[in-house]
């Protein structure tokens, strides 16, 4: 497959195309508008010359002797009969007629001037200071504007100006193009260096055109129809455009037709030259198809998303992938990925036929394509591939040797890589292994839902399957889950246990109690047998079990969730019990600790099993709320209603102060401000003591209280948000305002600044809220609704922005941070060179090692 | 009139000094770099006024850093 490079590019140089240099490279010269003859065979000197290239199937290109797809196209030429501006360089003509003599041709300024601007701009291009330079040279171009006479030769100098699209006015009076180009030629080398082009590659009087480029035929091939009818590209009509009008100018001109005819067709084919570079340029109509859409012509081929950078170069489709919805499967591994059946038929891995595996491959390609497991393709040894079909199927066992290629179906166990968009860290493709499972959906483990960013409403996903021995290596290696546990943007864990498993561990490690059957069942149903387990008694502790799971040689000491310190000694939990704080993502010390002192391996699997031990005493003890859960006892909640009627009392008699004006004025704020924080203060601080009431009062048993306990899920503002008091509604830091005719909604008295009247939820949501104090809850709703619909666009963007320009920065070996040109931009990776993955929290905790080594 | 204000003084501005050309050799190697692939200072720098710099020098600076207590940065003269 691969080819010998007989040639490699040293370098790549941008520059315009000469006159000349047009009729060097052109092949033939276009001369009229027809395409086709009678027989639809390209007519010799048209659009579709077979000398530019060839777009048919049965022809030969003329000049390259070589077919379609072979040939890579050549360029022709059209004269035109008279010149016409270049619509891209419009504003770079404009700028060297403003600063140059209409009479001498050289640059307005006096020569010493001039000398020392020219060094500026040699210094800054050789200290590759492009933006100075460009500074430089604009700075330089409008210092010139406005002079009147020229230095060099005392002519007076008449006014530029533009009017748009693309006539130039001197004192009002219209220059042609062909005045313009003479211009231009006067203009000395030293001086275009000066206005900052290269003589040598760009010329100004080049962008004046006399001679246009036509582009091969094959990067505008014609399609033909079902009707046997051709329907030509949209360059090729804007070019025939052109034709037709050059003939018509050509044929006035020698015909002597009276100026202004001339004039008009001049005007037309400038207009037809400018929409077939740009046909979005402003104040230009647009050139459209004879169906009212705009033709895509040069510009919009390249521009935009849908151009070709964009969608061509930096985007790519590939083979070898699929996309399908995802779902949830708590019981596979946190490196597999299950895959459909219907896609595991579809996606293949080359494999290369040995003697040792040639049965197992001769079996697969028994099974053909249609069956699973199977195989799709055999590549012979001369690189052609032979699909396995009914017919051919027979044949190719027969043939089947070493060193032939199977394509076969992707099975267990395989190697694969999954993606989620946007990408917008490096674990958001990771390596998994394939498992094949029933049904039409990719399945995950919940677990790793985080670093993708993935949830269940419909999130779709990218599966590729690697296709070279090296590729397979490097992703296990380098991509797999268990190497991105930790996150190197803090160097704290993407990957723990969440909700459930907490829940779990949680009333685990607390004070659960189980018979010796019951935690050996326990721990089988998660997956777990240890030899540790023949050591149980009678009756076995939750803290125990958990002991069973951590390696014999652990020692940790840590902090649970409430501050309380949790042990554990010689690989048993001793103190504490297990939370969101030890285990959690993105809190777990005691996932960390284990993946810093054993293997990634030892890690990650002392995590699944964590995962599925909470999951399974869940399941064996049970767990569920009711409404009941958020009783609170009646003296409790008569206090409650104590504190709101206190605070309303105190909202009251504030709002009587500012009524007499005799409230005092908090520093820097007006009397209504004051009154806005102080009522506001009140209100925050009513919530938080009911919230205190609330949580003093319920039992700690409490399957509301324990997921905010363990940090499952919620917090104790919730469990009071839904027993007692919902609290104040705040849009935008603030109360809710009334914006109409001053209240909120008509039912309030028109300036009432009370609680009530601006968004204080005074109810909890058992008791059901009021229909004003639901409009409320629904406006801050929305507001956050908007918010986020609003922000995540925005914040898209500007991550685009920020990735693009940082995309090829790169810590080298001698930890320094280089650009692409191998430029410093830090001398010291983060100014201390830690690596944010390999330290703890960012930062190195020398105590701690020193600790470590001490014991040692 | 107004004391001139000396910008050295200021918290904010870090220490800069200008490096002896062995010095500066010694730098280029440890990094092994030329001139033109370290960040640049202007020579009108208000910063480095002091230190009467001249096109090609390298200038040392020091700065408190939210990561490290001190970080050492190097810019070399350019016009302007």
């Amino acid at each position: 497959m691969t080819e010998n490079i007989t040639k490699k590019i040293k370098s790549i140089k941008f520059s315009m195309l000469s006159p000349n240099s047009v009729k060097r490279m052109s092949v033939a010269k276009i001369v009229t508008p027809e395409l086709y003859d009678r027989e639809g065979y390209p007519v010799d000197g048209g659009l579709m010359d077979i000398r530019m290239g060839v777009i048919d199937p049965g022809l030969k290109c003329k000049t390259c002797n070589q077919r379609l797809k072979e040939c890579p196209g050549h360029f022709g030429y059209m004269d035109l009969a008279r010149p016409v501006l270049h619509i891209k360089y419009l504003d770079t003509i404009l700028r060297y007629l403003r600063s140059t003599c209409l009479e001498c041709g050289k640059i307005l300024v006096e020569e010493e001037k001039i000398k020392k601007h020219l060094k500026n701009v040699r210094d800054a291009e050789q200290e590759r200071r492009y933006k100075v330079k460009k500074n430089l040279i604009n700075a330089f171009a409008n210092s010139i504007k406005l002079v009147k006479k020229c230095p060099h030769c005392k002519a007076k100098q008449k006014k530029i100006t533009i009017e748009k699209p693309s006539t130039i006015l001197e004192d009002g009076k219209r220059l042609t193009p062909i005045q313009i180009k003479a211009r231009l030629e006067k203009i000395a080398d030293m001086d275009i260096i000066s206005l900052g082009n290269n003589p040598e590659s760009a010329k100004p009087e080049w962008m004046v055109l006399d001679i246009l480029a036509v582009p091969p035929v094959t990067i505008r091939p014609s399609i033909t129809l079902q009707s046997g009818e051709r329907s030509e590209d949209d360059l090729t009509h804007k070019l025939s455009d052109i034709v037709r009008i050059n003939q018509r100018l050509f044929e006035n001109i020698n015909a002597g037709a009276p100026e202004i005819i001339i004039e008009d067709l001049w005007d037309l084919l400038q207009y037809h030259v400018t929409t077939f570079f740009d046909n979005a340029v402003a104040q230009v109509p647009v050139a459209r198809h004879r169906s009212g859409q705009p033709l895509k012509t040069l510009h919009e081929r390249i521009k935009t998303k849908e151009g070709r950078f964009r969608h061509n170069l930096a985007g790519k489709r590939v083979n070898f992938s699929a996309r399908t919805v995802i779902s949830a499967d708590p019981r596979i591994r946190f490196n597999e990925v299950g895959v459909p059946k219907v896609i595991a038929m579809e996606l293949t891995i080359p494999e290369k036929v040995t003697e040792w595996n040639i049965e197992w491959l001769k079996g697969l390609i028994k099974q053909g394509p249609k069956n699973y497991p199977g195989a799709n393709y055999v590549i012979r040894p001369d690189s052609r591939k032979k699909s396995i079909t009914d017919e051919t199927q027979e044949a190719l066992l027969e043939e089947l040797q070493p060193g032939y290629v199977v394509e076969r179906h992707i099975v267990d166990g395989d190697i694969s890589i999954f993606n989620r968009q946007p990408s917008l860290h490096r674990m958001s493709i990771m390596c998994h292994k394939i498992i094949i499972l029933p049904g039409k959906s990719f399945r995950l483990n919940p677990a790793v839902c985080t670093p993708y960013g993935a949830d269940f409403d419909g999130d779709e996903m990218n599966l590729h399957i690697p296709q070279t021995e090296e590729a397979r290596s490097e992703a296990e290696i380098l991509m797999s889950v268990e190497n991105h546990i930790i996150s190197p943007k803090n160097g704290l864990n993407i990957i723990g246990s969440m909700e459930d498993a907490i829940s779990g561990l949680y009333l685990l490690t607390k004070n659960m109690k189980f018979s010796k059957k019951d935690a050996t069942e326990l721990l089988f149903s998660a997956g777990i047998v240890n030899d540790e387990m023949k050591d149980f008694k009678n009756e076995v502790s939750g803290k125990e079990i958990f002991s069973i799971v951590i390696p014999n040689d652990f020692t940790f000491i840590g902090t649970s969730k409430n501050g309380d310190d949790v042990e554990i000694k010689k690989g048993q939990l001793i103190e504490g019990v297990i939370d969101k704080a030890l285990v959690g993502e993105d809190n777990g010390q005691l996932i960390r600790e284990i993946y810093a002192k054993y293997d990634e391996q030892t890690g990650i699997e002392f995590l699944a099993k964590i995962f599925k031990l909470g999951i399974e005493t869940l399941l064996k003890s049970g767990f569920t709320i009711g409404i009941s859960d958020s009783d609170v006892p009646e003296k409790v909640n008569k206090k409650n209603k104590d504190l709101i009627e206190k605070a309303k009392l105190k909202a009251d008699n504030l709002i009587t102060d500012y009524e007499k004006g005799k409230l005092e004025i908090l520093p820097g704020n007006s009397m209504e401000e004051t009154l806005e924080l102080k009522i506001t203060e009140i209100l925050n601080k009513v919530r938080n003591d009911i919230s205190e009431q609330v949580n003093n009062s319920v039992d700690e048993n409490n399957p509301t209280i324990i997921m905010a306990n363990s940090g499952a899920k919620g917090n104790l503002l919730n469990v009071a948000m839904m027993s007692s008091c919902v609290g104040q509604q705040a849009i935008k830091g603030k109360r809710v305002k009334g914006n109409y005719s001053g209240r909120a909604l008509s039912l309030f008295k028109k300036g009432d600044p009370s609680p009530e009247a601006h968004g204080f939820i005074e109810k909890g949501y058992k008791q059901g809220l009021n229909p004003y104090e639901y409009f409320f809850g629904a406006m801050t709703g929305r507001d956050a609704l908007m918010d986020v619909a609003l922000r995540t666009p925005k914040s898209g963007y500007l991550y685009r922005r920020l990735s693009n320009a940082l995309q090829d920065i790169r810590v080298e070996y001698d930890s320094t941070v280089r650009d692409a040109e191998k430029s410093i931009i830090q001398f010291k990776y983060g100014e201390d060179g830690i690596d944010i993955a390999k330290s703890d929290g960012g930062k190195i905790n020398v105590k701690k090692i020193i600790k470590q080594i001490k014991k040692k | 009139m107004a004391k001139e204000f000396d910008i050295k003084k200021h918290s904010l501005v870090p220490e800069h000094t200008k490096l002896t050309e062995e010095e500066a050799k010694k730098v280029l190697s440890e990094f092994n770099i030329t001139k033109d692939e370290i960040p640049k200072i202007l020579l009108s720098d208000a910063a480095i006024e002091k230190l009467s710099p001249e096109y090609g020098d390298i200038i040392k600076i020091v700065r408190k850093s939210q990561t490290n207590t001190n970080t050492t940065y190097y810019r070399v003269v350019v016009n302007g």
